[in-house]
Order: structure tokens, then sequence, then C-alpha cells
């Protein structure tokens, strides 16, 4: 990570539902933050890389989300869309300290 | 020791005898279930890598070359650890120490063994058949020693009027030969054709410039003085001349191996529904085998052997396999012919016959006890994979008989625009109207990626992968590219990815073992994922909410995104609300409160729906708690798997035709049925007269007012396809609507499938079954009615409980502080 890049304090693990995710609102766009079944968090830029679904309302499964338009599936980690399927949503580094959520932007 | 070196420890060793089509799947489909199980070993007679022995005779008729033609290339082994012996023969088998030994002193140890050794061609035990220029046609050497052949030589006799005969004879020709095919048979493919459709084949063959002699026996083939060929005598004394003789008179299983280490064989190497020998250590698959005393020769079978078998070199232990129906495609450019089944037909079977010689069209229909137990197509088998799949159904075919000879599209049954005739399609036709997927590239794909079943199709071109309206004529077209290889989509079908399990598997085990969470079905079931997929998950949430109503807790997180927040979502990542409004029935103060609505959060469109509703279209996701808070309107489910809405028109209050209260009776039922989850959306109405303005013949439930009662129709569908709705009992009260129309609502929660509506679902097990349990039996119609009731009882209005507080979070975002 880059010295201009910053750790942001976003919320408590808890306050997103486990399997589920909350958005961060940002002017360059949103950032979805997910919180997965091991409570591990993982953030992406809230854009399908296929039609601009908001995957930040799909259904999260194991590391993986699928998109709510078209069910397009991303991996959380990588932000990469499952073979067949080609392309990449953006990911940010994020990290849980003392159960709060820490989001770089 | 790290992990990776603990592992390979432990691993078992699996050798594989035969490096063809069906020893190659039955890895691949292994590797897909449990890739870190066997170290593998693959030993293959030919010096080449698995190739598509199918498509030799697009090579030796020179529209493909061997390169096109190869699956898995020798890199794709190394990048699976495969150990690959090419071009060595396993010699012996040594089942007490467990290993092979190749001819040239290779040898591999084993924990489990699988043979896939597949056929050899039968030589006629003639004089001369040893002769050089004597080939049959098996494999790439074959084809390479008749392409060379045809350089030099200049007549070549086929013996064999077979599916294999008949693709050399053209491809000799095309490569400038003169050819003539001996056969014993009075007519050709006599085994795939009936002795009409065989003799406009040769008639179509005889045009292309090959010779037919038929009805002859072969005594000898002659020596020319230096060891090659010179021609063939046969038994009325008559000689040909010929510089090349191919022999393609049939195949046997090559069982040398195994008889030699002393498997149990009979024609093949017999094997069980597991695809097990009688050395439990040992597996068998594709033309090598005998299951249930037959031999398969052609690829289809293969392929379901190669699945079922995987299924238990990974120990997995379900799957059985239970023998195939085969189907036939003569891989001759420009020649059309499919044939299944019984199609000779005989005692007790019917024949409906369209011929049209002249046209060079000949179709035969065989029926026995109203269903389709034979067909043989010539000239046009656009409908070959839909006749293939009624026989394999093996459903009643008795209220298609009258269109049943014309096809598909007749019955209106081939996808949006009634077209079926795949094979005539131009390349550049849209076949996926959702995803705007043409013809060409599905074709490209299809041949590029190697892909055999639907299910690939649909992910590699997303063809048939939204509203799924056009898989029939994606399935065609998928069997007109790859013909016999092609695997027909299996009727029960795997959930999703994540398990083997069918939909049936799932709800029988949730009702059965009383499991009321995910984590418990996952658990019992065996699942491959920690915790599914968005394709599963949901439809276990439905069974078991719908199977143990108030004990199954429902889970959010396993439903899509609309049912989540109880609105749609638009392609923006906006969302729509739709209020309540029974019946279509509104007030003054309700629209007055739906305009403030719109006006208050700057809603971009207020459209009417056509279930007589308002549609708010563009709400945020912040703003939906407090649009449903203002509205103070109850949810209108239009977002869900669940009832939607009861569509009326005004009835007997207002209209003058009217014989009933229609709107009433539609008001009742959305409040009866408020809040119901099931398979797929419902959809009702109710019309207070024949005139039917309600237009109930294409609702789930529909509901026509007569002046002596009510008359039910059900299964009706206006949506991707348009169902009309089929009538199911008359009753006499509004109480009885309620009953009956209740009890199959019930029946369809219960029994259908997720995301099957109810027209899917009465296909699957018949309308008299309906009538039997809702409208025959009075005690299981009110049993089901009661427990329909049940379930609903007391079940919260969704928008009421998020404006109280629940799962609020969600709804907001998280804003950064500057």
């Amino acid at each position: 990570m880059t010295d201009s890049q910053h750790w942001v304090h976003i919320c408590a693990l808890t306050d997103i539902p486990p399997q589920g995710s909350r958005v961060v609102e940002r002017a360059s766009g949103n950032v979805a933050v997910f919180r997965t079944h091991d409570d591990q968090v993982f953030a992406l830029l809230d854009r399908c890389p296929h039609k601009g679904g908001p995957l930040s309302q799909g259904i999260v499964h194991g590391h993986g989300v699928t998109c709510p338009l078209h069910s397009w599936q991303i991996d959380l980690a990588s932000g990469e869309a499952r073979a067949p399927d080609q392309g990449c949503a953006r990911h940010f580094p994020v990290k849980l300290e003392q159960g709060m959520v820490l989001l770089a932007l | 020791m790290d992990m990776a070196e603990l592992q390979g420890k432990t691993r078992q060793k699996l050798v594989v005898v035969g490096n063809g089509m069906a020893g190659i799947r039955t890895v691949e489909e292994l590797l897909g279930l449990a890739p870190e199980m066997y170290d593998i070993t693959v030993f293959g007679a030919e010096p080449h890598p698995n190739y598509n022995r199918i498509l030799l005779s697009p090579v030796l008729a020179g529209e493909q070359d061997f390169k096109d033609i190869i699956l898995n290339s020798v890199e794709w082994y190394a990048e699976h650890g495969i150990t690959l012996h090419m071009g060595k023969n396993v010699a012996t088998i040594d089942r007490v120490r467990r290993k092979v030994i190749a001819e040239d002193g290779t040898e591999a140890a084993y924990d489990r063994l699988l043979l896939a050794t597949g056929s050899t061609p039968f030589i006629l035990p003639v004089p001369g058949k040893a002769l050089d220029g004597v080939i049959s046609y098996r494999d790439i050497r074959d084809t390479e020693l008749m392409m060379d052949a045809a350089k030099t030589k200049r007549q070549a006799v086929v013996i064999g009027g077979g599916l294999l005969g008949l693709e050399a004879a053209n491809g000799l020709k095309l490569r400038g030969m003169e050819v003539t095919v001996v056969h014993l048979g009075d007519w050709l493919l006599d085994r795939q054709l009936d002795d009409v459709a065989g003799d406009l084949l040769r008639r179509a063959l005889e045009e292309r410039g090959i010779g037919f002699l038929l009805g002859k026996q072969t005594a000898a083939i002659l020596d020319d003085g230096q060891g090659g060929v010179a021609g063939v005598r046969f038994s009325d004394g008559e000689v040909l001349d010929a510089q090349l003789v191919v022999m393609a008179v049939g195949i046997r299983p090559n069982t040398a191996l195994a008889e030699s280490c002393g498997l149990y064989c009979e024609r093949g190497i017999v094997v069980s529904d597991a695809l097990q020998t009688y050395d439990p250590r040992v597996y068998a698959v594709g033309e090598c085998v005998s299951h249930r005393g037959v031999a398969y020769g052609l690829v289809a079978p293969l392929f379901e052997q190669a699945k079922v078998c995987a299924n238990h070199l990974a120990q997995l232990g379900i799957g059985r396999y239970q023998g195939s129906v085969l189907s036939t495609k003569l891989k001759v450019t420009g020649i059309d012919l499919f044939s299944a089944g019984d199609f000779m037909g005989g005692e007790g079977m019917e024949d409906i016959v369209l011929s049209d010689p002249a046209g060079g069209v000949y179709k035969k229909l065989v029926l026995k006890d109203d269903k389709l137990a034979g067909v043989c197509l010539y000239g046009d088998t656009a409908d070959g994979a839909w006749y293939f799949k009624l026989l394999r159904e093996g459903r009643s075919v008795a209220e298609l008989r009258d269109t049943l000879m014309f096809g598909e599209s007749t019955i209106g049954d081939a996808g949006v625009q009634g077209q079926s005739k795949a094979a005539s399609m131009k390349d550049s036709d849209e076949v996926c109207g959702c995803n705007g997927v043409c013809k060409g590239s599905i074709v490209k794909t299809i041949k590029d990626k190697g892909l055999f079943t639907l299910d690939e199709v649909k992910k590699h071109t997303k063809a048939a992968s939204s509203c799924g309206s056009c898989s029939g004529l994606v399935e065609q077209i998928l069997m007109s590219v790859v013909g016999t290889d092609f695997q027909e989509t299996p009727k029960t079908k795997a959930v999703c990815g994540c398990t083997e399990r069918s939909h049936g598997e799932v709800r029988k085990a949730i009702r059965e073992q009383h499991l009321l969470t995910h984590a418990e079905v996952f658990h019992f079931l065996e699942w491959r994922t920690p915790n599914g997929c968005a394709t599963c998950r949901p439809a276990i949430n439905y069974y078991l909410l719908s199977s143990w109503p108030h004990e199954a807790v429902d889970d959010p997180q396993s439903r899509f995104v609309n049912e989540r927040v109880h609105a749609n979502i638009q392609k923006d990542g906006t969302f729509s609300v739709i209020p309540q409004m029974k019946g279509g029935v509104t007030t003054a103060s309700e629209l007055r409160r739906i305009a403030d609505v719109a006006d208050k959060y700057q809603v971009p469109m207020v459209k009417v729906t056509g279930g007589q509703r308002i549609d708010l279209l563009g709400v945020k996701k912040e703003d939906l708690v407090n649009v449903w808070q203002d509205l103070g309107m109850q949810s209108g489910h239009a977002y869900g798997k669940s009832i939607r809405t009861v569509k009326t028109c005004v009835g007997s209050e207002f209209c003058r035709f009217g014989t009933q209260n229609s709107t009433q009776m539609g008001i009742d039922l959305e409040t009866m049925l408020a809040n119901m989850w099931s398979p797929h959306k419902v959809k009702l109405a109710v019309s207070g007269c024949p005139r039917n303005c309600a237009e109930a013949g294409i609702k789930d439930v529909g509901v026509i007012a007569v002046d002596s009662g009510w008359e039910l129709y059900v299964g009706g569908n206006g949506g991707i396809k348009t169902e009309v709705a089929q009538f199911l009992c008359k009753v006499k009260t509004a109480e009885e609507v309620k009953e009956y129309s209740g009890a199959f609502l019930q029946l369809y929660r219960e029994e259908a499938y997720y995301l099957d509506r109810s027209v899917h679902y009465i296909a699957r097990v018949g309308l008299e079954y309906i009538k039997a349990k809702v409208v025959a039996d009075a005690a299981t119609r009110q049993a089901l009615y009661q427990r329909l009731l049940f379930s609903l009882q007391g079940l919260p209005d969704p928008w009421a409980a998020r404006i109280a507080g629940s799962q609020k979070n969600e709804f907001i975002p998280i804003k950064l502080q500057a």
C-alpha cells in the first residue's frame, strides 16, 4: 500500500449482517463491505464488471458474491469474476481490529 | 512436513488403462468431484492424447484437421498432475500385487483401476483379410492410411453399410476415389433405419457417385501378387476390382486384457450399475463393458457411465447407471437422418408415416400404448431432439397425436419465436433474445470449448441462462453440432454445483429428517460448499419454510435482494415499490398518499401495473422504509416468489353482464393468501362472467363466475411462454372457491420444485393427479386447505416489520467522515 492511502474506520463487524454487506458512500463510487460466514471482511467497488450491478445487494456465499442483476459470481478477495465470465471489480484493502472494520481508500 | 506433502502421502493411486473418450471423461468428472483424492496414471496404446473419435469422419472428409479434434492436450494432463504414458500397450494386470505392466516394462501400482479399453473392429474371417490395403476404420491411424491411399489408389470397396462404413465411403469419395459399398443387408443402415428411409439414403449417396451392392456376401479378398489388394470376390462369384478395402462390419468390446487377468467377461467386461467389475477395486467404462447384457458403441452412454463411475471413484457412492436409450445420427454433411428406439414397429404398435420421396423427406413415428416408442427421420431431422425427449420421458402423447408428426413448433413449444429448425437457422439468427446470443456464436463455442451438455452451453454462451425459453432451441443446436455425443439434460437434475442431490431429494430429507436450518441441510446432505450458493440457498430456504411453517426460521441472507428488502431492484440499483391493492380496488385517500409519496421522494415514474396496482419506480434503497411508512399500506409482494395479486373485473355489483361479485371474491382470496411464499410467483384472477375481462385463463389460479357458481382453472401463465389454464372443477359457493383454490395452491407449495411455476408442476405430475387430490378426495382437500391456513396464520406484513425497525441497518449507507 502507498503512503497516500489511509485506513478509515467504517463500523463494527457486528454492524454488518453475517453473509451480508454494507454500502460505504463515496463520491468516486460506493464501496461494498462484505462479511462472510467465517467473519472475514472484504471490500469491493459496488459495481459488477458486467453491467454495473450493485454487488452489495447480492447473495454472499463462501468467499464469493452473486450479482443481483445477472448472476455473475465475483470472488470477494480478488474481485475477479468466476469462469467462464471474465472481468474484475476493484478491491480495496480492509481489515479487522478489535471488532472494528477498517477500510483503506 | 507441510500439508501438501502430508496429503500426497495419503493420496490413493488410480490407474486408467485406455486414453480414449470414456476413460478421460471419467477422469475429468472425477477431477471435478475430488481433485485431490488420487494420483492418476493413464496408459494409452495410441501415440496421441485423447481425441474426439466421433469426428474422424469430418477429418477423413477433409472438413477438419486432426488438431481440431483433440479434446485434451498433453499440457492438460500435466496441469492436472496426471502421469501420461502414450503409445504404451498394457500387457498384464497383476490383481494380487495391484499393478499394471506395459509391454515395454513400464509398471504402475494402483489402489483403484479403471479399464477403458474400448472396442476393436471386427474383421471378416475371409482369405486375404491380412493383405496390405485392407484396413478397418477405428482410429486416427486408420484415417491417415485412408487419406494416403486416396492419393495413390483409384478404387475402394467398403464392406459394411453401417454408420462407419458410409462415413468412410463418403470421405474416400470426397478424396477422389471410386467407391463401392458392399452390404449384406437389404438396405443401408439396417439397424438404424427402416427400408424406406434406407432406400432414400442410398439414392442420395448414389447421386454423390457412391456405388452400392446390397445383399452381397464377401467371399475373399484377392491378392495382386505382391501382397497388396487387387479386388473382392463375392459368394455369387462376382469380382470387383479395388486397391483399398475398408472393413466396417462392426466392433466388439476389447476384453482381451480383462480376460487375461481373470475378470469376468461376457460379450464385454461385466459391470454393475456402479460400473464396478467383479473385482471391487477394478472399474470399467465405455465400449469395452457389458452392462445388463448390453455393450454400447456410441458416445452418449459412455458419458453417462463416466459420470456415475467418477462418482463412485470419488467415494460419494450415489448415482446408478441404468442403461441408455440410443439415438443415431449420420455425420455426412448434407444428409440428415435420425433414428431412436424401436423404429421398425411391429405387433401392438402403430405407425404414423409421412412420406415424400420426391422431396427427400420421410418420417415415421412408432407409437405403443399412446407413448412414442420409436422414431425414424430422413431429410428433415429438426425435431429429432424433441422426439427423442418424448421417447425417453415415456410420457403420453395421446393429446399431441394429431400434430405430433408436424413437430414441436406446431404445438407451440419451441421458444418465443416458434423457431424450431435449429439446423436451418442462419449463423446470424438470434437464438437467445434475453442475452443477444446468435446461432453462430453458440456453434463456435460448442466446437471451441468441446461442450456436450446444455448446462455447459448456458454457462459459456449465456444463451438460455435468463428466461430459459430458448432452452429447447439451444439443445437442438447442441444436438446438431455434436450429433450422437449429445448428452440430454438429466431428468432429475442436481440443485446446483454444490451437490449431487435433486430438488426432490432435498425436500424429502428436510421433511423426513425434520431439518430446520440451512446448516442442518448442508451437513445432512453433505454439501460440497461451506454455505451453498445463490442458487441452492434460496431454494433450501423455501423448502424449510414451507415444510416446517412456524418452526423453521427465515434466513434473509438466503433470499434474493428483492425478497430481502421487499422491493424490486432495477437496473440502476434503485427499487420499485408496489403497495397492496386488493382486487385492484383503491380509495381516494390511498391515491392521495401515493401522490404525496411520489412528490416527497421525487419518484421518477408512477405506473399502473398489469396486476391492477400502482408502481412507484426509482426509489432509493435508503428511502424505502420511509416510503412504506408514509404510504401506510401493506406490501404488495410484487417482488417475491410469493402471492402477487388477484386481478378482478367489476362483476355483478356494476356490470350488466356480471353473474357474481367477482371483485369481492378477489379481495377475499387476496386477503386469505396474504404473505404467502411459494415456489415461484403466484397470480390469480377472478372474472364475473365468461367474457373473462380479468384474463383468468392465463393465471396460476383463474376463477370464472357463471350463473350457477364458479369455474376454477389452474396452471395458466401469461409470461415467457403463454399457457392456457386447464379446467379443474366447478364449485357452487365462494367458500368452496377459497377451499379448492387454497388446497391446489398448498399442493403446489408442498410438491413443486423451487422456481417451477404451477404450469411446470402440473406438467410434471399431471392434471389427473391434481384432480384426484383436490377435487375427488374431500378429506385430502380439507387437510391441504387447513395446512395452508396454518402456515399463513399470523405471518407479519414485511413492510410493517421493517418500519418497526427489523434489520434497519441494512438500509442505511455508511457515510465517510470527511
